[in-house]
């Protein structure tokens, strides 16, 4: 267990700060999608904000990240703008991808968010081109790339874990596992006992963390991007979390066969993440109940406010639709 | 192309790629290749250009197409002009990357990011190189929305349009016919750019219009000849590029002859041949005498046998015939 006097009072309460955002953003979405008041997909990140938040802390805003479908929580991880991250989910015009894009394509490039895929494994060697690109430009900025344990079964995973490793690039693997891929457990899918042991086949460090502990998560993502910014290399991080909802929402309503049983829900929800970190600020006296009540009603706010955003923003004009499409546009039919 | 005072030389289409590569290289830092064995040039075109630009801008990959071709999105997203170097016939593998980053990622990000990345991929065919290694995909990323698709005949449009390619902010497939990869022509010794979306008429004439691409402009050229025997006048246009595609010097040229020939390299299926032959039954219908003939590649694999491969692709001769038939 860290200790959380070595860290600074500041970031500890951005850790706090940051799963709250997420948590009621996601809790928000639930509302939206049940209402429909949001179209098309939506996968829920309650449970799992200690992985991307710890992570994200531990980079720098010149960082580079990727990540996947399960994708809200990620750019409000990384300090991404939430209004916009809102009104992306609508569809508006003021959305961070002026609506083109939705809840499985977010990007926010003003904080080094590469985007986020909805095909798993796409996003992979995008940061790992990302972590060339820094290379080549003699920088020290790094690349995270965010996947869960589906990815990391897949082809593209292993060619790029290999090529990150040969070229020695400043890239982070960091696969959020929380144990099932839709149905599929990843006991039953995955060859070795924990994800972190692949990284033994490119001959890098993998190291198996406990993707609760935001505190935890911080220190070994730490300690990966120090070595990457050293010049030593890539890494394999895994965090062991949990998701509380089913893969999609609503999803729960065509998978009719049980996956997981109750009590293993039960049981990790015992394990929550803003809980386990409030806890523990309060009891080592870095923050009072009362500091720890102010931010929950700011984060409120702030989600409110965000909400209100996407409500009054704009639609796109039907003329946004062959827009973008090239930097150097062409005649489009 | 035409050139009257400009000095020119006879060099291949390898040289030319070359000097387009070694010219770009040295006009900025950010543009750098990737591909396997491209160190020692084992396959021509990158010959010499780790030896003047190091090995870290010249990289051999290991076979990871997937990889390096994401990569190359990756290192795009963040300031770099990757160049990479490969064949149709590997790029299968690579195609997420392909089509889930390169092509996608600019507009469903809501053009946040450009993506400067040139898919240099050969096309092998004719040599007995049998199923694997003979596959002709351009069409494929006629139909993907965001690739341009460069497809050059010669050694001098191949220059002009490397180096425009490699100065575009967007993912381009360039395609490069091994057929044609040792043809000479006369290539100007000043820099030139050939702009994206402009058709070059090979040959002019008057009875009827043949476009064609890549390695089926010689054979459309010597149809020409033969034809021209017999006192008939054939146009042959070549699009250079397939996205964005120069329908207006099409459609001209079809105004002027009456009829039309399409030659695609590629299966007949969906090929590069069909989509042109599709847009001129719409846009030109009235200047049309005949109807149109499309000829492509026969909608089986590649067999080895040399007594049956050249059987499958477009000839000079089946050039020559369906120009006939055009004309009955």
């Amino acid at each position: 267990m860290a200790d959380v006097k070595a860290l600074d009072k500041e970031l500890l309460l951005e850790m706090l700060r940051r799963m709250l955002l997420i948590r009621r953003f996601e809790e928000q979405v639930v509302r939206l999608v049940e209402r429909s008041e949001i179209v098309g997909a939506a996968h829920s990140y309650i449970g799992e904000e200690a992985v991307a938040v710890g992570a994200c802390l531990a980079l720098r805003d010149d960082d580079y990240m990727t990540g996947n479908h399960r994708s809200h929580g990620h750019p409000i991880a990384k300090g991404g703008q939430v209004k916009k991250a809102m009104a992306e989910l609508f569809g508006k015009s003021t959305g961070l991808c002026k609506g083109k894009g939705g809840s499985m394509h977010l990007a926010d490039f003003s904080v080094g968010i590469l985007g986020e895929s909805g095909i798993l494994g796409s996003s992979i060697p995008t940061a790992v081109g990302a972590a060339l690109g820094s290379k080549l430009q003699g920088n020290d900025r790094v690349a995270v790339a965010f996947f869960g344990d589906g990815a990391s079964n897949e082809g593209v995973f292993h060619e790029s874990l290999n090529l990150a490793a040969v070229w020695k690039l400043p890239v982070i693997f960091l696969c959020e596992n929380n144990q099932y891929a839709v149905t599929s457990s990843f006991k039953a899918m995955v060859a070795t006992e924990n994800i972190s042991d692949r990284a033994a086949g490119y001959d890098i460090p993998g190291v198996l963390v406990d993707g609760q502990d935001a505190i935890a998560m911080y220190e070994v993502v730490s300690q990966a991007v120090a070595r990457a910014r050293a010049g030593h290399g890539p890494s394999l991080i895994e965090g062991r979390t949990y998701r509380y909802l089913d893969h999609s929402l609503g999803l729960g309503r065509i998978v009719r066969a049980p996956y997981r049983t109750e009590d293993e829900v039960e049981l990790w929800k015992q394990r929550d993440p803003i809980n386990i970190h409030s806890e523990r600020l309060l009891s080592q006296g870095i923050a009072t109940q009362a500091e720890i009540d102010q931010m929950e009603a700011q984060v409120t706010k702030e989600i409110e406010e965000a909400l209100e955003f996407a409500r009054e923003s704009p639609y796109p004009d039907p003329s946004a639709l062959f827009e973008d499409m090239f930097a150097n546009p062409i005649p489009l039919e | 192309m035409t050139q009257t005072q400009v000095e020119t030389r006879q060099i291949t289409m390898i040289q030319a790629l070359n000097e387009a590569m070694r010219e770009e290289m040295r006009r900025d830092t950010r543009v750098f290749i990737m591909g396997e064995d491209i160190q020692r040039g084992v396959y021509g075109a990158s010959a010499g250009l780790a030896a003047e630009f190091g090995q870290e801008r010249v990289r051999d990959c290991p076979l990871s197409e997937n990889a390096f071709f994401g990569a190359a999105v990756g290192a795009a997203a963040v300031g770099m002009r990757p160049i990479v170097e490969s064949a149709f016939c590997f790029a299968w593998v690579a195609m997420d990357s392909l089509v889930s980053q390169a092509a996608k990622m600019r507009y469903m990000f809501g053009g946040q990011v450009n993506l400067p990345i040139v898919y240099r991929l050969s096309l092998y065919y004719g040599g007995g190189m049998a199923a694997h290694h003979s596959d002709r995909a351009h069409p494929i990323f006629m139909n993907i929305p965001g690739f341009k698709v460069v497809f050059a005949s010669n050694a001098c449009d191949a220059k002009g349009l490397l180096k425009t390619a490699i100065r575009e902010d967007d993912p381009i497939i360039f395609c490069e016919d091994r057929t044609v990869l040792g043809s000479r022509s006369a290539v100007p010794e000043e820099e030139y750019l050939i702009p994206f979306g402009v058709a070059d008429i090979k040959r002019e004439g008057t009875d009827v219009t043949v476009v064609a691409i890549g390695g089926m402009v010689p054979r459309a050229l010597q149809a020409a000849e033969k034809l021209a025997e017999e006192g008939i006048s054939i146009e042959v246009v070549d699009p250079r590029t397939l996205v964005p595609l120069d329908k207006q010097t099409i459609l001209r040229s079809v105004a002027k002859t009456g009829r039309l020939v399409t030659v695609d390299m590629a299966h007949k299926t969906c090929s590069a041949a069909s989509e042109i032959a599709a847009m001129v039954a719409m846009e030109g219908f009235w200047s049309l005498q005949a109807p149109i003939q499309r000829l492509g590649t026969a909608n089986v694999h590649i067999p080895f046998s040399p007594a049956l491969e050249p059987l499958v692709y477009p000839t000079a001769e089946s050039i020559a015939t369906a120009v006939k038939t055009t004309m009955e």
